[in-house]
């Protein structure tokens, strides 16, 4: 009844060489997320040709560069741009860099801080 | 490229009656299944606190020692979580809204 | 070389249904580029799933947004319910198709109305929400809520609908399809209507791929790519064929969606038609383990859906990336060169929904 994911495993250092593939066999864009692992993040990058869906993953430390697809794929500021704010990513040369200023929130980094308070 | 397409339409509004309720004139119509407030029958609770726990906002407080129920109006979205899991059947779901209030609007029931 | 200026527009606007901010780079009349900027409605929701349980969250993923709600709880429901491996029950699919269909017959009926409005033709913006006050009245018949239904779950669905309340529906979509046709030459033929929308916001088709637009955005620029022939929920028992148009331009983009209104209301005729008896959801336990991406076919575009869960009852993440996200980098292309009248309709041409872009 449902499709089927593909999940591909990269490392940092092969995210741009896998990108500009999928760029020359023509896929497109669909997303990039980010989630809390227990030690570091996972980031999943997402493009899809025709029906086809293909997600690229990375786990990363807290701190770790990450080069921008922005060269590549042009869309893909935006979540760049949002993975910086909530999650605290260090992204190099985003084309339209908002340096922290998308969403605007009171804590810094609110997505990957510690639970300041255990509220109910 | 034509031009008045409008026009019957527009004679046809002039001449129809108003498509708008005339309220405050006439009375609004809920439907059956109108998810307005919770309404509960305080004298078959058994003040097990069932609702307590399924309500997603916290908005029901059950006291059995006291055999009180309360509900804060402002924190329940009408999702009738708590009418279809009430084990005696007691609670049901009223068709209008609460009424606006300028403060906390908390209804306790005793039996 | 003409003068620059910059004209901040929005983040309150008459034209704008939610707040978002465009600052326009302007040489003369002509827009030379505009700068997003979003966040005013920026709830944090994504992070609610580490406070609430699993099958309570459906609550909150259906209050992310008020025109796309039921579509956001069933993709919601849908990817807990392919990592837990539940199957819904004939029934149930059915009548979630008749839902999501219906909503989205409401969402464009919105949509025509603020076109209208945004290029001043307000009686025609009254006509089209007139006839969706009847879509209105049929959710609140069926599920008991004009706007947020809460009426999908995960296992299927919490209320049944009965034979004559679907034939009544079939009923209301009669009348609706015929006033329809009285108005819709209006948006496809009205001369001062044509002036406002053809050829103004020309995105080509190599354009609109390379910028990740979705949704009638696509398919106005010639692609045929609509994901509901992916078979989800009980489209894959319906008959229909995804509607494509070539100029690329606002007008193109217009006609696709009232295409789309006559094309919905004919699937949910078919599916009126074949639905089985039956029960409306199934029963589980446990709690999930594993992730998936769901992808579904709101009114606007393909979204989809990231669910991960770690085997307790609360969720690991929950990621949405909603169509109006990804037609933003299509939009400010679509700026560059136009006139400054022209930037409420071309903001409203890509229906934007600010609320699911900000989650």
């Amino acid at each position: 009844m449902y499709e089927n994911i593909e999940i591909i495993n990269i490392l940092n250092n092969d995210l741009l060489n896998h990108v500009l593939k999928f760029k020359e066999q023509g896929y497109r864009l669909i997303q990039i997320c980010c989630t809390k692992l227990k030690e570091g993040l996972a980031l999943d990058y997402s493009f899809g040709i025709e029906y086809k869906f293909v997600d690229l993953r990375m786990t990363i430390d807290d701190n770790e560069e990450v080069p921008s697809i922005t060269s590549i794929f042009s869309p893909a500021f935006l979540y760049e741009n949002e993975m910086h704010d909530l999650f605290g990513v260090n992204i190099s040369v985003i084309s339209i860099d908002y340096k922290g200023n998308l969403y605007r929130t009171a804590v810094k980094r609110p997505f990957n801080c510690e639970n300041q308070k255990d509220e109910e | 490229m034509s031009k008045f397409n409008f026009t019957k339409t527009i004679l046809k509004n002039l001449f129809s009656k108003p498509v708008t309720l005339m309220y405050p004139f006439k009375k609004r119509e809920f439907f059956e299944r109108t998810r307005g407030h919770v309404k509960i029958a305080i004298n078959e609770c058994i003040f097990c606190g069932i609702c307590e726990k399924k309500c997603p906002c916290n908005a029901i407080v059950v006291k059995k020692p006291e055999k009180e129920w309360e509900i804060n109006r402002l924190r329940c979205i009408q999702c009738n979580s708590c009418v279809e899991n009430c084990p005696k059947k007691c609670l049901d779901m009223g068709k209008e809204y609460s009424n606006p209030t300028v403060g906390p609007n908390t209804d306790n029931y005793h039996a | 070389m003409g003068k620059r200026s910059i004209v901040p527009f929005g983040p309150q606007h008459p034209v704008l249904p939610e707040p978002i901010h465009l600052d326009l780079v302007l040489e003369d009349e002509k827009v030379i580029e505009a700068i997003p900027s979003i966040g005013f409605v920026h709830r944090g929701l994504e992070k609610l799933v580490e406070k609430k349980d699993f099958t309570e969250f459906t609550y909150v993923a259906e209050r992310i947004c008020g025109i796309c709600s039921f579509i956001h709880g069933l993709g919601y429901c849908q990817a807990v319910e392919n990592i837990m491996d539940i199957q819904i029950p004939e029934r149930g699919q059915y009548l979630r198709t008749i839902w999501a269909e219906l909503s989205r017959v409401h969402s464009h009926l919105l949509w025509m109305g603020l076109i209208a409005d945004a290029f001043g033709f307000e009686s025609l913006f009254m006509q089209c929400w007139r006839l969706r006050e009847k879509i209105l009245d049929i959710f609140e018949m069926t599920t008991g809520g004009r706007v947020i239904f809460s009426v999908c779950k995960i296992g299927g669905t919490r209320r049944d609908v009965s034979t004559e309340d679907l034939n009544f529906i079939n009923k209301v979509l009669e009348e609706v399809k015929l006033e329809l046709k009285q108005f819709d030459n209006v948006f496809f033929d009205d001369y001062t209507v044509k002036h406002r929308l053809c050829g103004v916001g020309i995105l080509t088709k190599q354009e609109a791929y390379d910028l990740g637009a979705v949704g009638p955005v696509l398919r106005g620029s010639g692609h045929n790519y609509d994901t509901r022939t992916l078979g989800y929920s009980a489209y894959k028992n319906l008959d229909f064929e995804p509607i494509v148009e070539t100029a690329g331009d606002s007008y193109s983009r217009c006609v696709v969606r009232i295409r789309e209104v006559y094309q919905s209301i004919d699937m949910i005729k078919q599916a009126i038609g074949k639905i089985p008896q039956g029960e409306t959801f199934t029963k589980f336990t446990g709690n999930p383990n594993g992730e998936y991406f769901a992808r579904l076919e709101q009114p606007r575009g393909e979204v989809v859906y990231y669910v991960k869960g770690n085997g307790t009852k609360f969720l690991d993440r929950f990621r949405v990336r909603t169509p109006t996200f990804a037609n933003l980098p299509a939009l400010l292309k679509m700026l560059q060169g136009c006139d400054l009248a022209d930037v409420p309709i071309l903001i409203l041409t890509i229906d934007p929904c600010i609320s699911c872009t900000e989650r």
